[in-house]
């Protein structure tokens, strides 16, 4: 099925069913994840790319099914404990705290597992978070917040990051630095699930892609396929 | 006349000391529960009460009270948290409104069923009884103590929420919970032990006021209605607000005293009907 070589799993989800209230979200979700895989969801707005992240790390008022993470069923599971199991998350509204300031906001997630990146490190990568350290997170502007919530998940030591549209609204030089920084976690053997409109952004980061439509998966495209998929790819995400 | 004013004023200190440390604890279970703490004045009679009864029949002083009777109540503000509490976060704010309302009618109820209405007093501990002449006004050394500890105190919280890694913890769950703990934080940990810390200072005031009110079942009754219009006036939820509008009413209601006694019960409730009017989120409220 695909070209990527067996690897051992980090992340299966089976059936994964989600509610808010009365409104049913995800229509069993099916997808899986490899140590040091780098996949995307794709879809149109609503169709369920977000909620499956939140549904992962049980941010729903209610889900069903299974999420197995490193071997370990986490439905039952409350978030906090989940995201001890080694997952990092960047919401898509970024989730910077007004009353903290930018380094209380970087300091402020307990770390997860070993091997996190050092405060000096987060520096290095991201100068003007140092600068701005001081500031109120939310009087950072809107590129520097979302480093800020990149650099966030960097310290914790997570294996796991889910990444909802950290591109969004971006300029193309701050979408430049972000496309760095996920190719040197790529490279630093961190598993990725990274939701994006900007496919441009992650045809070359990502191994594979699900397709997402009305809260199902319906198709997996790996990366060597993408050239000869483009056509119905783009008619899928109407672009 | 100076004396009159000095006196009136001395008072509304006091006062305003109780209800700075009390609204302080209301501010920081509302900032993070959501919940309308309204056991907060029997769980303050409580402390008054542990504290006297703590004297009354194992002889155990006012120095000992002042530690052990707030962890005694924050105990049971645990319990009561875990136990019932914390089941009603999903619901409406409303119902943790109801249910505490109804634990502070049970409370007291009791307590007025065992006690009677009639006070108790608690004396002065030996230190801090006499105090000084200051020409235009006496100035008991107990009230002083009062004081300087409940500003210390109100201070104290101040900064650990405001400047400590504990407080950024408060404040961020206070702002977004779920998030907070969709980065491994132990929310409902938190809460739990918010509360009962919330209820332990609430106990710590009542042992605070033991020496200076009498210890009544419904001695909290009378401060929890002023202690809302606190609360309202510095803005739900905010720490400094609510510390300084509870010593800043504490003066405006003395002044009142002195000025035209007849209207210093209704003072608070004007002032808080202007800063409804003028400002709806409160003097240091956030619009939320």
């Amino acid at each position: 099925m695909s070209a990527v070589e067996p690897r051992s799993e980090l992340l299966r989800v089976t059936d994964l069913h989600a509610f808010y209230g009365q409104s049913h979200i995800l229509h069993g979700i099916d997808l899986n994840v490899g140590t040091r895989e780098v996949v995307t969801l794709l879809g149109r707005n609503g169709s369920g790319r977000s909620t499956t992240l939140k549904a992962i790390l049980g941010l729903v008022p209610r889900r069903t099914g299974s999420v197995m993470v490193n071997g370990r069923e986490t439905i039952g599971m409350q978030s906090h404990r989940i995201t001890r199991l080694g997952i990092g998350y960047c919401p898509e509204e970024r989730g910077i705290f007004a009353s903290l300031s930018a380094e209380e906001n970087l300091t402020l997630p307990p770390r997860v597992g070993s091997g996190g990146m050092s405060l000096q490190e987060i520096y290095e990568m991201f100068p003007n978070l140092l600068e701005r350290r001081r500031s109120q997170g939310t009087r950072l502007s809107g590129g520097e917040q979302q480093m800020l919530a990149m650099a966030r998940i960097l310290r914790v030591g997570a294996r796991l990051l889910l990444l909802d549209e950290i591109t969004e609204g971006l300029a193309p030089v701050i979408v430049q630095t972000l496309g760095r920084v996920v190719r040197g976690l790529g490279e630093r053997g961190l598993t990725m699930i990274l939701i994006e409109q900007n496919f441009r952004f992650v045809s070359q980061l990502a191994d594979r892609h699900y397709l997402i439509e009305h809260g199902r998966i319906v198709d997996m495209i790996t990366r060597d396929e993408i050239g000869k998929r483009t056509d119905s790819l783009h008619r899928f995400l109407g672009v | 006349m100076i004396q009159a004013l000095s006196g009136q004023l001395l008072v509304g200190l006091i006062n305003g000391s109780f209800y700075a440390l009390l609204s302080l604890g209301l501010a920081i279970i509302f900032g993070l529960l959501d919940v309308v703490n309204f056991a907060h004045g029997a769980q303050y009679m409580l402390g008054a009460f542990v504290a006297w009864m703590a004297l009354q029949y194992l002889g155990i002083n006012y120095w000992w009270a002042l530690i052990l009777a707030p962890l005694a109540v924050g105990a049971l503000g645990l319990g009561f948290e875990w136990l019932m509490l914390r089941h009603l976060y999903r619901l409406d704010p409303l119902y943790g409104l109801l249910l505490t309302f109804g634990v502070a009618l049970v409370l007291e109820g009791s307590f007025q069923n065992a006690f009677g209405i009639s006070g108790n007093s608690y004396p002065v501990p030996g230190l801090l009884q006499g105090g000084t002449n200051l020409g235009f006004m006496y100035l008991p050394r107990y009230r002083v103590w009062v004081v300087l500890v409940s500003v210390a105190v109100c201070f104290a919280n101040w900064l650990m929420i405001e400047k400590t890694r504990l407080g950024s913890y408060l404040r961020a769950g206070t702002e977004n919970p779920a998030l907070l703990q969709a980065f491994g934080v132990n929310v409902p940990l938190m809460r739990g032990l918010t509360y009962g810390y919330g209820v332990g200072l609430a106990a710590f005031a009542g042992v605070m006021a033991a020496p200076i009110y009498q210890v009544t079942p419904l001695m909290g009754s009378s401060v929890i209605m002023v202690l809302f219009a606190v609360v309202v006036i510095g803005g739900m939820g905010s720490i400094a607000g609510s510390i300084v509008t509870g010593l800043g009413l504490g003066l405006i209601e003395g002044l009142t005293k002195f000025l035209y006694a007849p209207a210093s019960d209704v003072v608070v409730f004007v002032v808080m009907a202007l800063v409804l009017l003028l400002r709806p989120a409160g003097l240091f409220g956030r619009q939320r």
